[in-house]
């Protein structure tokens, strides 16, 4: 979806009711302490992470210095160093740029599936929408993350590969949600104008209804977000997500427990990162579903 | 009744053969065998190979004679451990995989109902804000994070349990820690949220009317159905656990299924790991067949169609 369609949906309703469901939710999201400190850290975080490259005094996280090995936190290095003496501070905001770039990609696969799967099932109803909804029955009662597992193991343990498996396996409850919402609102007189004016039901379901199935979209997608970070993390800590000499949040965990008797630091310190941010994200996303959910609003009243 | 349970039934049977002949079809097309060891073998003792595994036969035949073989729940000898079964391995794996789960389960049901019950009856208290911040800090912290603290915390340091294997109950302690923790926070989420939703209702401000001490109308009237969310959630929490214990088998040194799938899957055990994923897909949809009937008994409402 386009940020020109977002826009549009969130002038819209202004001029109708006066205060926006937006501007609403802006306000009550921005009264809920812990999701703007949790957005914060995330803002934050993410800026750490993507300017890695450039910043000053942060090591390459791939120079190993052999002689050095392992050393807890010191000075020189904040959070110590591994084993072949790489910086453990630069490693853990290294990974958090692959952690955070697969949670992101995956999620916006998930969301790309679930949405159109959603959408088209509930517009179109009827049995097409009782065998689609039928196979999301079924996938989720899978052990679908075993087939994510037998995918990487037999053909490649890429990146684009993770991407593609994650977002597979979490599409399946965006779908349920904007099913539902599409439901609802294909029933409304827009979507009857829409009709009346012979737009295409193409047209209708991406440009009039998906557009409105927002709110609940934001507050799930912030949600998969850190379902996805750990799902990379899990197949990454038994070895078959994030392959050397690239390092995730994951592969950093699972290679720090291997020794942590000796070396606890290499455990401690990108678990804090990991668990942290994805504690934030389950804040903010809180906060996003009591801000956007008038179903809610009693709760917080 | 009956019918509803025929139906599921039913569907059992082209969703498992759907999940088998993808994963026939997968493991078939990945580049790579299972035969392709480091060092070459000499085609004719790999023509044998293929010849004893049927794989030299057309890709239709070993079709059919696989999908043939696992209705008998046969998946034919490991690839990699050609004297063993994958039905033999199964079989002595899953009972620890299976106690593992069960104790990962029980332990989150009864810890985190009774929380989730507390913290709605007392909503918007410091005891509601302390247990629900200390549950999104447990849905937060990932198994495999902590996992490695528990043993760094409470067997390397403190000397409490063991650290790892699966010989004697004080052994059971870290993994099931380990792997309940999740649950407990998740379900004492969804509990708190079931609750808070019921108390709203009237029946309950007609128990409360007709002056019925405040905690039979919890234990008595709202909690039958505040947990109605716990139960529906079971089923997903049991596929949940069955994807951790592949992290806590690994982390623990525990001898179940979880640690023999992951082990497979790099050795390219072909056998073992499409018998392991069926036998877990056929695991997993009975199961949650059981929650679907346990649900309906408890909610009088729903009507089975």
């Amino acid at each position: 979806m386009s940020v020109a369609a977002l826009g549009r949906v969130a002038v819209a309703p202004a001029a109708e009711h006066g205060a926006s469901l937006w501007s609403d939710a802006w306000r009550r999201l921005g009264r809920n302490r812990a999701a703007v400190t949790a957005g914060v850290f995330l803002a934050v975080m993410a800026a750490l992470t993507v300017a890695a490259p450039w910043l000053p005094g942060l090591a390459d996280p791939t120079l190993q210095d052999l002689r050095l090995g392992a050393v807890p936190p010191s000075p020189q290095h904040w959070f110590g160093t591994d084993e072949l003496g790489r910086d453990l501070l630069s490693r853990v905001v290294y990974g958090g740029r692959i952690s955070m770039l697969v949670g992101l990609v995956g999620t916006l696969v998930s969301l790309v599936i679930g949405v159109t799967w959603g959408a088209v099932a509930g517009y179109a109803g009827g049995r097409v929408d009782d065998f689609m909804m039928r196979v999301v029955d079924i996938l989720y009662a899978l052990p679908y993350i075993f087939l994510v597992i037998l995918l990487l193991v037999l053909f490649s343990k890429t990146l684009i590969m993770l991407f593609v498996a994650l977002g597979l396996v979490q599409w399946l409850t965006m779908a349920r949600i904007v099913r539902g919402q599409v439901l609802s609102l294909k029933t409304q007189t827009f979507v009857e104008a829409a009709r009346a004016l012979g737009a295409p039901d193409a047209a209708i379901v991406f440009r009039h209804i998906v557009p409105n199935t927002l709110g609940p979209v934001i507050v799930y997608t912030t949600l998969t977000v850190p379902a996805v970070i750990l799902q990379e993390a899990f197949l990454s800590f038994l070895g078959l997500g994030v392959q050397p000499p690239a390092a995730s949040w994951g592969t950093l965990v699972s290679n720090g427990s291997q020794v942590i008797a000796l070396f606890p630091w290499l455990v401690i310190f990108p678990g804090i990162a990991l668990s942290l941010t994805l504690l934030c994200f389950n804040f903010l996303g809180d906060g996003l579903r009591d801000a956007l959910d008038p179903q809610d609003r009693r709760d917080v009243a | 009744m009956t019918t509803f349970i025929l139906r599921r039934v039913l569907l059992f049977v082209p969703t498992l053969w759907a999940i088998a002949t993808l994963t026939f079809f997968m493991v078939r097309l990945a580049p790579g065998g299972p035969f392709l060891a480091e060092r070459d073998i000499p085609a004719a003792a790999r023509a044998q190979l293929a010849h004893t595994y049927g794989l030299d036969q057309p890709l239709t035949a070993q079709y059919t004679r696989f999908l043939a073989n696992a209705v008998r729940l046969d998946f034919g000898p490991s690839y990699k451990f050609p004297a063993r079964q994958v039905r033999e391995i199964i079989a002595e794996a899953f009972p620890v995989s299976l106690e593992l789960g069960v104790w990962a389960l029980l332990l989150a049901l009864l810890v985190g109902v009774p929380i989730g019950v507390i913290a709605a009856v007392r909503q918007n208290t410091a005891a509601d804000t302390a247990a629900m911040g200390l549950a999104l800090a447990g849905v937060s912290i990932p198994n495999y994070v902590l996992g490695p603290t528990l043993v760094l915390g409470l067997s390397l340091s403190l000397f409490l349990f063991p650290p790892a294997l699966w010989q004697g109950p004080e052994s059971r302690v870290l993994p099931v820690l380990t792997l309940a923790t999740t649950y407990v926070a998740y379900i004492a989420r969804l509990t708190r949220a079931g609750m808070l939703e019921v108390l709203r209702q009237d029946f309950v401000r007609t128990a409360r009317a007709k002056g019925l001490a405040e905690r039979a109308v919890v234990m008595k009237h709202a909690l039958k159905l505040g947990v109605l969310p716990v139960v529906s959630y079971l089923g997903p929490a049991s596929a949940g656990v069955i994807m951790g214990s592949l992290v806590v088998e690994k982390i623990f040194a525990v001898p179940g299924l979880g640690r023999h799938l992951v082990n497979a899957a790099f050795n390219r055990d072909y056998t073992l790991v499409t018998g392991i994923v069926l036998f877990y897909a056929g695991f997993l949809m009975t199961f949650n067949l059981l929650v679907d009937i346990a649900y309906t008994r408890l909610d009088p409402r729903i009507e089975l169609s």
